[in-house]
């Protein structure tokens, strides 16, 4: 159990359920536990009280601290709900599918899935990370899915509803069939190959002739299920192609199954000539194994639109008829009253009808800055409420609020985008033309020649030149590289991304949360060293976010004594320490108390938030908090533009903090653009786009999220919101850029290995097609041929340093 | 070698059983979500673990 570790004086306790430090203004001494938050006070409760103290033995647990909602979740119990999401299963069990916030590591799937012991009538709870989908099955005669709902959000993981389940099941019938096909396609690849081996050893002459006939009809035997089972899709996918007037890679493919496979029927029937079959079943498996690949990769990316839904918030407090009711966001309507509790995000667009407080709207503008609000001013759904409570008067909800119309325009800039062209796919097209004309210029030439070799001859050329090594380079290099590079905290959704950034283009960066931490931290600081230890003793007592600043910035400060400490509204402190009075807060409050005759308050620069520290009343030190640049950013940057892109900076934060943020990381200023609406932010990226430029959006908000959808490339960085995530086809999980050159390396690499895997596999087929095209081909030269190109394109995809430590 | 004419059929069929045995998983879902499975970790569970005492069950409560 973490719970004891021994405090030493001077450093603060650790959190009993997440073992993050425990502020000052939270330890409790009567207490056995103590806990950084009231969030993580529940969570550990719940757990203890459910008998789940195994949870903190586990070594790897989340280290951040419980953010659950405390709400009720009675719409998950309301009977549109049921009908939308809650399927019912003959034995009387409810069973859904909820996607949960939060979830990443085994003591996850362990806690979640310990929901039936601790919800009596839940039956059971399964947990998929991948998706952080958790499948629940409950008895609605003794339990809700809002009982279940608030167990899994006290233990820190909110729930939201799912609403692709429909979608979900046709593709795992999809992915389902795939792998039957693979599995069958193999079984009967290896199986034929074991009889081709024991041919071509009977070859030099010493086997029976009545032996080669059996062993040549149990190929056939074996080869009809392959080509009538798995190999069907190739002959129906060609078919599609050629009454759509394309030309597809299946067409050459099915082609040479069936010529390969006709011809083979006939010459076993007729006990002459070559049969193929080892080349038509292997083809068979390889093409599907490659495709299986691909198909992964790209469901991946079709995910995100379906997640986005789920992630928008669900409830309201409404005010109606002096009561407080939670109610879904789908039933308000505009000109009713909804109370936001602080800390709440606001449900709906409106005007505020009574309240004053301050309101976070990073999510719209990316504005690290709070935004003092009172009644009479515009709100808009999605900001969060973080001082007092508030009512609101609804003016927009749901599909037609701002956030509503900034996420359909995600999706909508998602479907825009164009479809990257792959070089593979390029290069196929050409290939197949080639090889097709090739065919039949071979048999042509061959009915003069000698009538009776021409078609064998042409589907020998069929066969060799068969392009699995060619489907195989592009899946399966692109697939191990985006293993590795899972590995090293850059996850890639769409194998499209990488094709487009092993080439420069054009980089656009958010600010905040992007080239900056995202939160406030300490920056300037004008005043005498010793006072430094009592500021820090002062604000320990203080949860404001300036404390946590002055307490990371200064955290091996030694803390004094401090008495007679009171917090005084909007994060302003006075206290006594060492027997004088220290007064911490706002110019507007601190000047109001005390005289300034060093003008202290004058010195500070006009993009940072003032904090002045005075002493007896008299204004000694004066602090500027901003949002600091990341480590590491400036250089991140210089090797990029040294890689030949082009950066640029695109905020919505206001302009001199944009430009103090560019000069930071070396962008010039005239590449710096502030106050961009996320609407503004779209069309600059649009705009770009049909300048035919290549643009690769990195950011983190959703205000960020249309352009980042509509992008070449969309790039989350790490502690983006969920629908910026949800866009994004790569999402760097490491903080800071140095991730982003390791992800343009590595997309450079792996290019490289494709096309040299491209590059061997059209050698192998050049060197085959002459060897068919004059007919020195015989059965076994070509059974060895093809294998081997394929087998020497895996090695090189499996071997390639695509994702590794850059530097 | 005449024993070939039983051996090859038997080889197939054991083929067919073990084919069946895949679809039979893949139709079970085995093979839908390969992480999970290794995060749920084999951890030894107490052997007899005391029941959730009655009335303690978080969750159930009245928010």
């Amino acid at each position: 159990m973490s719970t004891s570790v021994a405090e030493l004086p001077g450093a603060p306790p650790r959190c009993a359920h997440c073992s993050l430090p425990v502020p000052e203004f939270e330890v409790d001494r009567a207490r056995e536990h103590q806990f950084c938050c009231p969030g993580c006070r529940t969570a550990y409760d719940v757990i203890s009280a459910a008998g789940l103290v195994g949870y903190y033995t586990f070594g790897e647990r989340r280290q951040t601290a419980v953010s659950s909602t405390a709400r009720d979740y009675a719409e998950f119990d309301h009977p549109a709900f049921q009908t939308l999401y809650v399927r019912r299963a003959p034995d009387g069990l409810a069973t859904t599918e909820l996607y949960l916030d939060g979830v990443h590591c085994a003591s996850c799937v362990w806690l979640v899935e310990k929901v039936p012991l601790a919800v009596p009538g839940a039956v059971s709870a399964e947990l998929n990370v991948p998706r952080s989908l958790a499948r629940l099955a409950w008895d609605p005669a003794r339990t809700s899915l809002s009982a279940i709902a608030r167990f899994l959000d006290r233990l820190g993981y909110p729930p939201h509803p799912f609403r692709g389940a429909a979608i979900d099941q046709r593709r795992q019938a999809e992915d389902r069939a795939m792998l039957v096909r693979i599995g069958i396609a193999g079984a009967l690849a290896i199986n034929v190959m074991t009889v081709a081996l024991a041919l071509y050893a009977g070859w030099f002459g010493t086997m029976e002739a009545s032996y080669i006939r059996y062993f040549r009809w149990v190929s056939l035997a074996l080869t009809v299920p392959s080509v009538l089972g798995p190999g069907r899709i190739f002959f129906r996918s060609a078919w599609a192609a050629i009454r759509a007037r394309r030309l597809h890679m299946d067409i050459p493919i099915a082609l040479a199954l069936g010529a390969g496979f006709l011809r083979g029927a006939m010459n076993t029937w007729t006990d002459t000539g070559p049969i193929y079959f080892d080349g038509v079943v292997t083809l068979i498996f390889l093409l599907l194994a490659g495709r299986f690949l691909q198909q992964r990769a790209q469901r991946a990316a079709a995910d995100s639109a379906e997640l986005l839904h789920s992630l928008t918030p669900s409830t309201a407090r409404l005010i109606a008829d002096g009561a407080i009711r939670e109610v879904p966001v789908e039933a308000l309507v505009p000109n009713q009253m909804v109370l936001v509790r602080a800390g709440d995000p606001i449900p709906v667009d409106g005007v505020i009808h009574d309240g004053e407080s301050t309101l976070d709207c990073s999510v719209l503008t990316g504005e690290s800055r709070p935004v003092s609000v009172r009644a009479g001013d515009t709100v808009y759904a999605g900001t969060i409420n973080q001082r007092a409570s508030l009512t609101v008067r609804t003016v927009e909800t749901g599909e037609t609020s701002r956030l509503g119309r900034i996420l359909q325009e995600l999706e909508a800039g998602m479907q825009r985008r164009a479809p990257v062209v792959r070089t593979a796919d390029r290069l196929a097209g050409w290939f197949i033309g080639v090889v097709l004309a090739l065919a039949m210029v071979t048999w042509l030439v061959w009915q003069r020649v000698d009538p009776a070799a021409a078609l064998d001859n042409a589907i020998a050329l069929l066969i060799v030149t068969c392009p699995c090594a060619l489907a195989l380079a592009t899946p399966l290099t692109m697939t191990v590289a985006i293993g590795r590079a899972a590995r090293r905290g850059i996850l890639i959704r769409g194998a499209d991304a990488l094709e487009v950034l092993s080439q420069p283009a054009e980089l656009v960066l958010d600010k905040t949360g992007t080239i900056t931490e995202g939160s406030l931290g300490l920056i300037s600081w004008t005043g005498p060293a010793e006072l430094q230890a009592a500021v820090v003793s002062l604000e320990r007592h203080s949860s404001h976010p300036i404390a946590r600043a002055f307490e990371t910035a200064w955290a091996d400060i030694d803390p004094v004594e401090a008495e007679q400490v009171q917090p005084v509204m909007g994060g302003c402190l006075t206290g006594v320490v060492g027997g004088r009075l220290i007064t911490i807060g706002s110019p507007r409050y601190v000047l109001a108390v005390a005289s300034d005759p060093q003008d202290l308050a004058g010195t500070l620069a006009d993009h940072l938030t003032p904090v002045l520290v005075a002493v007896d009343g008299v204004v000694a030190c004066a602090a500027g908090f901003g949002d600091p640049v990341r480590a590491g950013a400036r250089d991140a940057v210089k090797a990029l533009e040294a890689r030949g892109w082009r950066a640029s900076i695109l905020s919505g934060d206001v302009p001199s903090v944009v430009q103090a943020a560019a000069v930071a990381v070396g962008i010039p200023a005239d590449r710096a653009r502030g106050s961009a609406t996320p609407e503004d932010k779209l069309v600059a990226v649009e705009r770009r786009l049909a300048d035919g430029q290549t643009v690769v959006m990195v950011g983190d908000g959703v205000n960020d999220a249309p352009a980042i959808g509509r992008a070449s490339v969309g790039i989350g960085v790490r502690g983006g919101a969920e629908a910026c995530l949800a866009a994004a086809d790569v999402f760097l999980a490491r903080p800071g850029l140095d991730p982003l050159v390791e992800l343009v390396d590595g997309a450079r690499r792996t290019m490289r290995v494709i096309r040299r895997n491209i590059g061997i596999s059209i050698g192998y087929n050049l060197i085959g097609a002459a060897l068919a095209v004059t007919g020195l081909i015989n059965p076994l030269l070509a059974a060895i041929m093809m294998p081997v190109s394929s087998l020497t394109v895996i090695l090189i995809s499996w071997r390639s340093r695509t994702f590794e430590a850059t530097r | 070698m005449t024993i070939l004419y039983v051996l090859v059929p038997l080889a197939i069929g054991i083929v067919l059983i073990a084919v069946a045995g895949f679809v039979w998983a893949t139709h079970r879902g085995q093979f839908d979500d390969l992480e999970t499975p290794a995060l749920r970790m084999l951890r030894d569970e107490p052997a007899n673990r005391p029941p959730p005492e009655i009335g303690k069950r978080p969750g159930t409560e009245a928010d």
